[in-house]
């Protein structure tokens, strides 16, 4: 059990062979908290208390992104921790393996444009009270890197109802700046538990002045809120 | 022995591309040391390492003039890459490769594999790639009377871009810049080069000389199949003919595979496992071991029965010339062998032991127990003879006169509109949008948004941390500043000059992000230098870089070169592209430079010994210009100052933005920094502003642009060491101690005005219409 002034919250950093942004989302989580590195053939989350599932290509993605990766040793750590409430954040490639181990709702497909495509996005905050964003401000517009060519969110119309019914829907893409053909401009969603959350932009890339943004670390930031505000309730 | 029974014969080696002198100086050599004829093995091996991509054999005696040491220089040509201090006991290895010839055959994979090895070469010596840098050159996109031409040149360029980025994005290292030019002598043979650099701690560099007799020779990474055999023989060396189908000889890349290598490979190094290590490239094992035997001048015998294929029944020299792709080989002491393969299956790449380290000074190759071949290590590597090369300059330019797209009497504001749009100067934005550009957190300045690509040295965050853990210290960010670039035409139009030129664009472009120069890479990109003219560019364009990289103290740390760039009538010889990649060091990243206006109000400047002229210059090509014999003398030291004002300025903080002046001359530089901004300026210039300089210069008086040809010549003409600067008048007055400064306008307003005193509003553009005409290159990928 944690309390305010005892050790710091700690991130675990998912490592698939693959992986291309796992260091980047760790100095990220970094700035905020403690972190550390899990390999993927090795079960042991290591009392981690929030999961980030990062970008990259795990094994390759050469079935389809994300599909090989959520049947690894540690994606059953991982999904066993979400399902006893245990916040996992999933960017880019992660939010793909998320949705293919159906932790998260919809699934994502090759953009419109059919390119690998980078590009500075700005997105609109849509709850700012969620898990993993209630260190931002609702309606607050963040600028922050996308880069994916699987990268438009695709959730069928009955979903996407109910998604929005249930508050799922947690990041838009501003006006203008869906480039990649996603359903009703999503970003980013949670589950209907709110403790899995999944975005293509990337926000570990936006943390430090010197990279145009800092607009990212409100969600690293809201996730360590979230553990221990949870601590100091328990 | 070796089974001798049906020894190959000349035939044999000229189909293979050597020619009879030489296989007589082979038969010569093996005869000396077997006593018989070079068999199958034997031969193929010699053909490659004897081939113009390994050997050099028509450009190793010029190469040796460059200038090769300075106080930053750790690793100089001859290893897989250089490398330069960057401080702090870190080094940045670097280098630039060429993948032309396999790219023109297959563009995704050539381009895509063109990136693999290019990396491979910088974690080969123990560094990380941190960045990837691509050099296109392609034929005219849009062709007005022949659509299937451009169509040809179009499908290249989106194809190589698309497997530059399969390659980079997946393997996690930032594309973080390049160039681009179409040009028609291109058209039959594309250029796909790429510049890869890494960092890694001074003291855990590795080389790739084979040490220790008695020492394990482990092959790991993907297995061996028949892909890309006889690649550096029969691709890299040779012209390519119309109808020749050699897509079988192109290599396949897998970045995955890769990527699983470096990991293995640098943590491998990182635990002190290996003695030395190299990549497999051109000419695969064949070139790999013996010029890890040669630089350590000792033998290797190697076991072709122990090499994990990917197809069975591969024949002995099949499998040591494949050129199958992401694969390394190092030397491993005994009793380290178990735990590099150990670590080969954590990171799920093959490995295995092939052969060993010995005193015989010979190449040994076994099948199981059979000798199949043997050669001198130093007949090999050492002993392909050197060609002088017989230069003459031509009587004319072996290049037709480009088609006139332009007319020549359209007021400037249309020639300005018709230049931003135009192949050469339109935004990179839709190629550049295909390559992340920001994996690893060390991307300071992305394209378009300096001259130069800026990078830290550590990543970002991790500098802000004290030891303890936490606590944000306020300090300076080291980083490099990394730039790329040749213009070709300029080149051909005068080899020394456009050589000189394309060092001190390099230079001028680490200058306005605030870099000064540390080392040079360099691609010499050529046709056929067994031609009397073409031997004549490939000696003016290396003293050029030798002169301009003395005069700023930018050494040549490591290269490439690819010849033989040629078709037959009506194609010739493509533009001479002595690729130049430079790297520079920032002590600073929190004052990186930016080439877009900041600030309303700021006044601008144009710095530096600016000598516009119409020469050779994008304006004259849109216009049909033939190309002029030479080019102005360019005076270096009056650039270096100017690039150095520049320089301490941006490092100082003490201006807002710069930017050089490049294609399409000043007007164009202007609306760069318009767009770069997003706000407009008001600027004035008036014709013949640079006086004798454009007069003497204009050359193509015809040109007048609607308005006069020294109008015309301040516009749009072109030269080296000029910048556009805004900042504070104060600031901007006060570089004029070090160099020549003309302010000439304030930066505001939504519109770009240039007043050139004859005419009040030659030029007067929205910045929508700038926009729009500079993204002209969207259509390619729509």
């Amino acid at each position: 059990m944690r309390r305010f002034g005892g050790p710091r919250m700690k991130f675990g950093i998912l490592q698939f062979p693959g992986s291309c942004d796992e260091i980047d989302a760790l100095h990220a989580a970094r700035r905020v908290a403690d972190a550390e590195l899990l390999w993927h053939g090795d079960s042991d989350l290591k009392g981690a208390d929030a999961i980030v599932v990062p970008g990259g290509f795990s094994y390759g993605d050469y079935l389809r992104a994300g599909a090989i990766a959520r049947f690894s040793p540690v994606m059953e750590s991982v999904i066993e921790f979400a399902n006893a409430g245990g916040p996992v954040l999933g960017i880019c490639n992660g939010f793909q393996v998320l949705c293919e181990a159906r932790l998260l709702p919809g699934a994502l497909l090759p953009n419109a444009n059919l390119r690998f495509t980078f590009r500075q996005v700005a997105l609109d905050v849509v709850d700012g009270e969620t898990a993993f964003t209630s260190a931002c401000v609702k309606g607050a517009r963040l600028s922050i890197p996308a880069k994916h060519s699987w990268g438009r969110y695709y959730a069928n119309e009955d979903t996407l109802a109910r998604m929005r019914a249930r508050g799922q829907v947690v990041l838009r893409y501003a006006r203008g700046e869906n480039f990649n053909g996603s359903s009703d401009d999503i970003a980013g969603v949670r589950n209907e538990r709110g403790n899995v959350f999944g975005l293509m932009p990337h926000p570990e890339h936006a943390v430090d002045e010197l990279s145009g943004s800092t607009d990212g670390l409100c969600l690293f930031a809201s996730m360590r809120r979230t553990v221990e505000d949870r601590a100091a309730c328990a | 022995m070796p089974d001798s029974a049906t020894l190959p014969g000349l035939e044999d080696a000229l189909a293979l591309g050597l020619t009879a002198a030489e296989y007589g100086l082979i038969c010569e050599k093996q005869g000396d040391a077997v006593g018989r004829a070079p068999n199958q093995v034997e031969l193929a091996m010699y053909s490659l390492l004897w081939s113009e991509h390994c050997a050099y054999k028509h450009s190793k005696k010029l190469l040796r003039t460059l200038p090769t040491e300075g106080p930053h220089v750790v690793m100089g040509p001859g290893e897989n890459a250089g490398a330069v201090d960057v401080g702090d006991g870190i080094v940045c290895a670097f280098k630039v490769e060429s993948h032309n010839h396999p790219s023109a055959v297959e563009p995704f994979q050539g381009a895509a594999t063109g990136v693999g090895g290019i990396l491979r070469d910088i974690f080969a010596i123990g560094a990380r790639p941190a960045a990837v840098l691509d050099s296109l050159r392609f034929g005219e996109p849009f062709d007005g009377d022949d659509a299937q031409r451009g169509a040809r040149s179009r499908y290249l360029l989106e194809r190589a871009v698309a497997g530059i980025g399969h390659y980079g994005n997946s393997i996690g290292v930032p594309t973080i810049g390049g160039e681009l030019y179409f040009e028609a002598p291109y058209e039959q043979n594309c250029l796909v080069n790429a510049m890869a650099l890494g960092f890694a701690e001074r003291d855990r560099l590795v080389t790739s000389a084979a040490v220790g007799v008695g020492n394990a020779v482990v092959l790991f990474g993907a297995s061996t199949g028949r892909d890309g055999i006889g690649g550096a023989s029969v691709l890299a060396s040779a012209e390519l003919g119309a109808d020749d189908d050699k897509r079988p000889t192109v290599q396949v890349g897998d970045p995955f595979e890769e990527k699983k290598l470096m990991e293995c490979s640098l943590e491998l190094l990182q635990r002190g496992l290996i003695v030395s290590l190299q990549d497999l490239g051109a000419a695969g094992l064949t070139s790999s071991a013996s010029e890890m035997a040669s630089k350590g001048e000792v033998g290797i015998d190697i076991d072709v029965a122990k090499v994990p294929l990917r197809e069975p029944d591969m024949e002995p020299f099949e499998i040591m010339v494949s050129e199958s792709q992401e694969r390394m080989l190092c030397v491993v002491e005994p009793p380290d062998v178990d735990a590099v393969l150990e670590l080969c299956r954590k990171w799920e790449v093959g490995g295995a032991a092939i052969g060993a380290v010995t005193d015989t000074g010979a190449m040994r190759i076994f099948s199981g127990e059979r000798l199949v071949g043997e050669m001198p290590v130093r007949a090999l590597v050492d002993d392909c003879p050197l060609y002088d090369l017989e230069p003459v300059k031509p009587t004319r330019t072996p290049y037709p006169a480009p088609k006139a797209l332009l007319s020549q009497n359209i007021p400037p504001s249309q020639t300005l509109l018709a230049l931003l749009s135009c192949p050469n100067i339109a935004s990179r934005r839709p190629l550049f949008e295909q390559y992340d550009a920001i994996v690893q957190s060390r991307t300071v300045r992305r394209p378009e948004q300096a001259d130069a690509a800026v990078l830290a040295i550590r990543p970002l965050g991790t500098h802000a941390r004290a030891a303890d853990g936490g606590e944000v210290l306020d300090g300076a960010i080291p980083a490099v500043a990394v730039s790329i670039d040749c213009n070709g035409r300029r080149v051909a139009a005068d080899p020394y000059t456009g050589t000189v030129a394309a060092v001190l664009e390099c230079a001028s472009n680490l200058a306005c992000a605030g870099a000064a120069p540390l080392g040079t890479t360099n691609n010499l990109n050529f046709a056929n230098p067994e031609k009397p003219h073409i031997a004549w560019q490939l000696t003016e364009a290396v003293r050029g870089l030798g002169d301009a990289c003395r005069a700023l103290g930018a050494p040549i740390v490591g290269g490439n070169v690819s010849l033989y760039n040629e078709s037959a009538p009506p194609h010739g010889p493509i533009y001479p592209t002595p690729v130049i990649g430079m790297v520079g060091a920032l002590p600073d990243a929190r004052h990186a430079g930016r080439l877009g206006f900041a600030r309303a109000g700021d006044a601008v400047a144009i710095v530096g010994p600016f000598a516009p002229s119409l020469l050779a210059s994008e304006l004259a090509k849109l216009c049909g210009g033939e190309l002029p014999d030479g080019l102005p003398a360019i005076d270096v030291p009056a650039v270096a100052a100017a690039q150095a004002a520049i320089r301490d300025a941006v490092r100082a903080g003490a201006i807002s933005s710069a930017h050089d002046i490049a294609e399409g001359g000043l007007a164009v530089a202007l609306a760069e920094c318009c767009l770069g901004g997003g706000i407009g300026a008001r600027v004035r210039v008036e014709a013949g502003f640079f006086g004798a300089e454009a007069a003497r210069a204009t050359g193509r008086g015809e040109i007048w642009s609607g308005t006069s040809p020294a109008a015309a010549a301040t516009l749009f003409g072109e030269g080296s060491g000029a910048f556009v600067v805004s900042g504070g008048e104060d600031a901007l007055r006060a570089l004029a101690q070090r160099t020549t400064v003309r302010i000439v306008g304030t930066v505001g307003g939504e519109t770009l005005l240039i007043d050139t005193g004859a005419d009040e509003a030659a030029i007067e553009l929205e910045l929508g219409e700038l926009r729009h005409a500079h993204g002209a290159l969207a259509g390619l990928f729509a």
